[in-house]
């Protein structure tokens, strides 16, 4: 696949872990911020081919992850609603609330649907009238411009019978909670190429500055993440604490305006607790109050839903990094994907499971 | 309530032709036996029906033994939409259990089929599936002898359900099961993966995409005939089909049944443009997708090149290729070799992979 | 997190008032909405999520990022002053 497979080329790959190992006199400490990358790390083992002196931190940019129990409960209420077809990525299926799945929700007769677009939902909505269509909002800045747009499409048709139930998350608020940890290892960011590729990277440029790291905006695949390790090394090992961009072949500086717009046209900042690490300030966006009839939340009451955490779950350690998931003594323990005690043991991108299925406790504690 | 029509003035199944009286002794005779009956001359290899006269509708089949050990099997088949590239449920039912057999080193020598029908379903499908699976069952050279047909209410199915059971005649000196896997034996795919899964997910509602891709879907028995005769005697060790979980499920199990290691080279496991395309659209692995028409082989290292090349010029086993070893290292456990050196572990899923967008 | 897969856009057509598109991916299309992408002609790439496309592959920059190894390479050979700086001055979260 064009595009793709020149990116996973063994010998470009090869070259470009030689070259870190050779740009990289001393230890560092480096977070992939974003999920895609962990999962694309640890799939093609990329951090068995770094010198040792090289961590790589997970980072907490897997939405599914981070949406806290409360709403994937409200997720399960509305599922359980007769007149209620609820829509989801297929991530979502399969982590807990305080009780029970979405899968469970099907079994016990919920109207749940996989859709591999936003628009799916509404074009469902759309068909039929009788029924309340949800789409479960989940995602970081790359997926939120899609479901705005679901909105302004839905309101365009004036469909009546639509809604979101919104969990987006932003990603520069989560760095900026990950450097305000007093345990913070981290000493360079790779961004998320997708995210950046909405955004563009000039809120990146304040958190380089302030706590002088380097951030670099980085692809998904073998020789994109390689790249972005050794330009992160370069800044380290030169002093430097720069916003740099190696996916340029989709990042530009500006972003997508047309995407930046619809974005903001539909959703506004708000604070969000996230799974495991509490709540961050002006982390997440909720929709405006100008589409509150497309609010699932305010549709339906579900304020009265309330949840807490697996107390066991050190989950939010995971996230930022604090700990690593073979560290965590419930891992492959009591803490499966089978049965997960939480999110990142059962997406597909988060760290736990990442480990759970690439590596071993054996093989994990070499590193 | 009215007076019994044959079968074929209905345009649906109706409760009455799962009902014991005249509209079902109308479907079987109509439908099924006329669909599924056979020269004589068409009973399988390797052992044979009794006479036409004991043949005829009774209750039971009556099949002579044969020299040798007897391989029997049964499957339930539900798939959503019945109908999908490259095939549909009925040729599943045949094929799904005919393989099974095949698995074993057996000829298929009869097969069963037990349909549970929901009340509604359109007649035109229903023989369209019924044509099919006998279409099928003479690709494969065997015969359905014996059925059973249920009709559920409407609500209480999804259209329709097919189980079919096979008894097939191991031929002499054919011992193949997990416990004879040994390490040093070589793993080879018959062809390249997960163009089943890939096809069905093409047309399920709300992830549809447009591909050429057809389901594998497709008789094993010919192909494994040919490995046991390019093999040298008792060097075909294990043979598994790559159904639900694709590749890793079946590595895994052998795995784990035969306690050995596995080591896979994941450059060579053979997978197509657009099984590839789809994956990685839908956020879906391969090894893990499902096929109709593909095996595993766990082959003596003396014979694996012999079995190998004998694959590779049999209609099914063109894209052959030999994917890996058997190691003594990690008993139960599978490792991908990556593309840049390090492995991983091939792990098995906890359910169904569901396409994701991380 | 973002699945993203690079696809080339074969067809572009407006429906509901919005600029849709067929993308192929190798012997599998898919419908995608081109709102974000106004400016994309059929032949370009596209980079796809969830139905939408987000940005327009950049063809010079994906062919120059293949060899970007070589590149910082050889831009550290061009300034042998680009030593590690003291220790005191290197980066550290600051938290």
């Amino acid at each position: 696949m064009k595009y793709l497979s020149e990116y996973r080329d063994a010998d470009q790959v090869r070259r470009a872990a030689e070259a870190i190992r050779a740009a990289a006199t001393r230890p560092w400490c480096i977070m992939e911020v974003c999920g895609g990358q962990t999962h694309s790390i640890l799939r093609f083992a990329l951090d068995r081919m770094l010198p040792e002196s090289l961590t790589l931190i997970h980072g907490p940019g897997c939405p599914v992850c981070v949406t806290p129990v409360e709403v994937l409960d409200r997720a399960m209420a509305l599922a359980a609603r007769p007149e209620v077809v609820f829509c989801s990525f297929g991530d979502m299926l399969r982590v807990p609330g305080s009780h029970c799945d979405l899968f469970a929700m099907k079994s016990a007769g919920g109207d749940v649907r996989v859709v591999y677009s936003p628009m799916d939902a509404v074009e469902l909505a759309r068909r039929n009238t009788d029924r309340h269509v949800v789409f479960f909002a989940v995602g970081f800045e790359t997926t939120a411009p899609t479901n705005a747009l679901a909105v302004l499409h839905a309101a365009r048709l004036g469909l009546k019978n639509f809604s979101l139930l919104t969990a987006h998350v932003l990603v520069p608020p989560a760095i900026r909670a990950v450097l305000a940890s007093p345990r913070c290892r981290v000493q360079a960011f790779l961004a998320a190429g997708h995210v950046c590729t909405i955004t563009g990277t000039s809120e990146y440029a304040p958190i380089a500055a302030e706590h002088r790291v380097p951030i670099v905006a980085t692809g998904f695949e073998p020789l994109d993440i390689l790249q972005g390790i050794l330009m992160c090394v370069r800044q380290l090992e030169s002093g430097r604490s720069e916003v740099e961009i190696q996916y340029t072949r989709s990042v530009r500086p500006e972003g997508n305006p047309a995407a930046l717009r619809a974005m903001a046209e539909v959703f506004e900042p708000v604070s969000r607790p996230w799974r495991g690490i509490g709540v961050i300030p002006d982390s997440g966006l909720a929709l405006r109050p100008a589409f509150a009839e497309f609010d699932a939340e305010r549709r339906f009451d579900l304020s009265g839903i309330t949840a807490n955490e697996s107390p066991e779950c050190r989950a939010g350690e995971v996230l930022q990094g604090l700990i690593r998931p073979h560290q965590c003594p419930a891992f492959a323990q009591r803490c499966t994907p089978q049965h997960p005690l939480g999110a990142p043991m059962v997406s597909a991108e988060g760290a736990c499971a990442a480990y759970y299925r690439y590596r071993r406790p054996s093989q994990a504690s070499t590193d | 309530m009215q007076c019994p029509v044959p079968f074929s003035q209905h345009s649906t199944v109706q409760l009455a032709h799962g009902g014991g009286g005249r509209l079902m002794r109308e479907l079987i005779e109509g439908l099924f036996r006329a669909a599924f009956a056979g020269p004589d001359d068409r009973s399988p290899r390797g052992g044979r029906l009794a006479a036409p006269a004991r043949t005829a509708a009774h209750d039971s089949t009556v099949i002579e033994p044969s020299a040798g050990p007897l391989a029997f099997t049964t499957d339930s088949f539900v798939v959503s939409p019945l109908f999908f590239p490259g095939g549909d449920i009925g040729r599943l039912a045949v094929f799904g259990t005919v393989n099974d057999l095949a698995m074993a080193g057996a000829e298929p020598l009869a097969l069963s089929a037990a349909f549970i029908i929901e009340e509604g379903f359109a007649f035109e499908s229903l023989r369209r599936v019924v044509d099919s699976m006998a279409r099928a069952a003479s690709e494969a050279g065997v015969r359905i002898v014996t059925g059973d047909t249920k009709v559920v209410d409407r609500g209480k199915g999804d259209g329709l359900f097919i189980t079919t059971s096979g008894v097939g005649r191991v031929p002499p000196g054919v011992d193949i099961r997990p416990g004879r896997v040994a390490p040093g034996d070589q793993v080879i795919v018959s062809g390249d993966l997960g163009r089943h899964g890939l096809a069905i997910m093409s047309v399920r509602q709300g992830l549809e995409f447009e591909t050429g891709l057809q389901s594998d879907c497709a008789a094993l028995n010919g192909l494994v005939a040919a490995m046991l005769a390019a093999a040298e005697p008792d060097d075909v060790h294990c043979l598994r089909d790559l159904t639900r979980g694709g590749l890793a499920a079946a590595a895994n199990e052998i795995a784990q049944d035969a306690a050995v290691g596995m080591a896979l080279r994941e450059t060579e496991i053979p997978v197509c443009t657009a099984v590839q395309a789809a994956c990685e659209l839908l956020g879906l692995d391969p090894l893990y997708a499902a096929n109709e028409g593909r095996l595993m082989a766990l082959v003596a290292q003396r014979s694996a090149q012999a079995v190998f090349q004998a694959m590779k010029s049999h209609p099914l086993g063109r894209d052959a290729a030999i994917i890996g070893e058997v190691s003594v290292e990690q008993p139960g456990v599978v490792e991908l070799l990556g593309p840049y050196g390090p492995g991983r572990i091939l792990d098995l899923l906890s359910g169904e992979q569901m396409p994701r967008i991380c | 997190m973002c699945l993203g897969i690079p696809g080339q856009l074969v067809e572009r057509y407006t429906r509901d008032e919005l600029p849709m598109g067929k993308v192929d991916f190798g012997d599998v299309r898919k419908e995608v909405c081109l709102a974000y992408t106004p400016e994309v002609e059929v032949g370009q790439y596209v980079l796809v999520h969830v139905g939408f496309a987000l940005s327009v592959v950049d063809a010079e920059e994906a062919e120059q990022m293949r060899t970007l190894v070589e590149q910082i390479e050889a831009a550290a050979d061009a300034e042998p002053g680009s030593a590690p700086p003291p220790s005191d001055a290197g980066p550290k979260p600051d938290g």
